[in-house]
């Protein structure tokens, strides 16, 4: 009896750890974004006098307009998003309802091109955008991140087709139904649990990016958000907006975690459940 | 060709041309543009040059005016920079992420609680987390100087981001603290297709726990594990925004991918840039072959 209670306790101090330092960062830097002045310089974690400056300030900034990056943010994610479930249901039905030959190279192909180092395609990419005249623009962010979402969507989806069962299909078949009609009425309600989590992770992966964004928008009004906390900055090197700094990383990163908690429980019921209730 | 057939490719169709423009052709001309001197500012009018980016006079591989050794080039420096991050930040990925998701495999209470908070740093974008723990390990007024000087653990205040002696190790911890959920996700996911059976005759038998892992779980969650860290180490291989935005991101933290957008972005050499960022592929597709194949054949042992 002994033995089991110390068990207990080591499992909950672990626990404790464990979440301690998983959050603590984030709610030192919520305190932190409500200290102003000399406060900053005050390491404890409850704010003495806090104060909501720092989230106004961001706002209000004509130089470095947060609240245009969020919205860049949200429309260059939004269209990475649409884009990938549509192109990327279309090839899953392919991939995860037909037997063509070389079905599973070109898998792997599709796969080895979300692995691939995003540097490889830099210099390409940067000729192509300055081509189509997207240069500097929010929107043209869309085409280099077809990279990473459009694979991955692919793949997961594929995963997702794959399990739901033939019967279906079948069935709609015999009634005369073309592969057009089974995939729009037959798979997609089925589907929307994957394509949600799907959807869901594509959107984190597109707002979080950095490298593209850093090297295909150099005009002020185009960024996204990722850049735009990066280069926050004070008057001098020595004087950091730290402050305003985690005032924005608070303010892009709250709705992200609300997203992933709720999320959490939408992938376990989606690959649990599945189609199987169909 | 099969009615059924011609489906699948016209349903294909959209992703091969989406796919076609935004990767295979942007990598086809990069690959070109590493053989000229193309410049940022005009790249139609790269010359062709042949290897001279790879083996000439200042080529990344055989730099005959590098006199301290490849090692020691700023290239060599970057390899060895991304090599350390990848491998020591995705061991210990393994192990905590493991740690964490065996945690979270018993049955306590709160535990609903724990696994929400775990997620916590992997809903953070990495550029948040880098200027978090940027500012949480602040040589001035960080956190962690503090409290380290308050446990008497250091004698003055460590610039953990700036001085080479510690700013790479500085990027694998924070690196180490916001993938470990993902580690831990994956490895949960596999910890709990396990039989329970197994397990139950082990404890009827007193096998030691520590002799049930070894010998039970991680045999049997190896293949999921391993296919969870041939990700990551495929992900940390390109590491660039963490480094970038957390360090000075000169020789001492510089990695691959950082040195490429240095020297074509920054320096507009488009075609040495082009030249490091194809030796990056081709070092990221071997180590690809190689650990697929590694983990092939460890398995098929397994079952002979």
């Amino acid at each position: 009896m002994k033995r089991f209670d110390g068990w207990r306790l080591a499992l909950y101090l672990a626990a404790a750890a464990v979440t301690a330092i998983s959050v603590f960062p984030f709610l030192y830097a919520i305190s932190t974004s409500l200290k102003t002045g000399t406060a900053l310089f005050d390491p404890s974690l409850i704010p003495a006098t806090p104060s909501l400056d720092n989230y106004l300030q961001l706002f209000r900034s004509s130089e470095n307009p947060f609240g245009r990056h969020i919205l860049n943010s949200i429309m260059v994610s939004f269209a990475v998003v649409t884009l990938s479930l549509l192109i990327g249901v279309t090839a899953a039905y392919a991939f995860g309802r037909i037997a063509f030959k070389g079905r599973g190279l070109l898998l792997s192909a599709v796969l080895a091109v979300s692995m691939f180092p995003q540097v490889a395609v830099l210099s390409g990419m940067f000729e192509m955008i300055r081509f189509l005249g997207l240069y500097n623009r929010a929107l043209g962010l869309i085409l280099p991140y077809m990279i990473f979402t459009l694979p991955f969507t692919v793949w997961v989806l594929t995963t997702f087709m794959r399990q739901l069962p033939k019967e279906l299909e079948e069935a709609a078949i015999m009634d005369g139904c073309g592969p057009a009609r089974i995939l729009r009425s037959v798979f997609l309600p089925l589907l929307w649990p994957a394509m949600v989590s799907t959807g869901l992770l594509a959107f984190i992966a597109a707002w979080n990016e950095f490298m593209f964004a850093l090297t295909f928008v150099i005009d002020n009004d185009q960024r996204t958000v990722p850049v735009s906390i990066s280069l926050i900055t004070g008057a001098s090197r020595y004087d950091i907006p730290w402050g305003k700094i985690m005032a924005a990383s608070v303010v892009v990163t709250i709705p992200l975690i609300v997203l992933v908690l709720v999320f959490q429980r939408k992938i376990v019921s989606g690959l649990t459940a599945g189609a199987v209730k169909g | 060709m099969s009615i059924r057939t011609r489906t699948a490719w016209l349903f294909l169709a959209p992703m091969l041309v989406t796919l076609g423009v935004v990767a295979a052709w942007p990598l086809a001309r990069t690959i070109w543009f590493s053989f000229t001197d193309a410049n940022i500012n005009d790249p139609s009018l790269a010359q062709w040059i042949g290897f001279e980016h790879y083996f000439g006079e200042f080529g990344l591989f055989a730099n005959a005016t590098n006199t301290d050794g490849f090692w020691n080039s700023d290239w060599g420096i970057a390899i060895v920079n991304t090599l350390k991050f990848a491998c020591v930040s995705v061991t210990l990925e393994t192990m905590s992420g493991m740690g964490v998701a065996l945690l979270l495999n018993q049955e306590f209470k709160g535990r609903a609680l724990v696994r929400a908070a775990v997620l916590v740093p992997w809903a953070i974008p990495t550029i948040v987390s880098a200027k978090m723990w940027g500012w949480m390990l602040h040589d001035q007024f960080g956190l962690v100087n503090d409290w380290l000087l308050q446990l008497h653990l250091i004698n003055e205040r460590i610039a953990w981001t700036a001085d080479p002696h510690y700013a790479l190790w500085t990027t694998v911890a924070v690196d180490v603290w916001k993938t470990t959920p993902f580690m831990a996700l994956l490895i949960l996911a596999a910890l709990q297709t396990l039989p329970k059976e197994c397990y139950e005759a082990a404890r009827v038998d007193g096998v030691h726990p520590l002799r049930v892992f070894w010998r039970i779980t991680l045999p049997l969650i190896r293949t999921p594990l391993m296919v969870a860290v041939i990700f990551r180490l495929l992900d940390a291989l390109r590491v660039f925004d963490l480094i970038y935005v957390l360090t000075a991101n000169d020789s001492s933290t510089i990695s691959m991918s950082g040195f490429v957008r240095r020297e074509m972005v920054e320096n507009g050499n488009m075609g040495y840039g082009s030249a490091a960022a194809t030796s990056l592929f081709v070092i990221i597709g071997l180590a690809t072959v190689l650990l697929i194949r590694l983990g092939r054949v460890r398995m098929s042992e397994e079952t002979a």
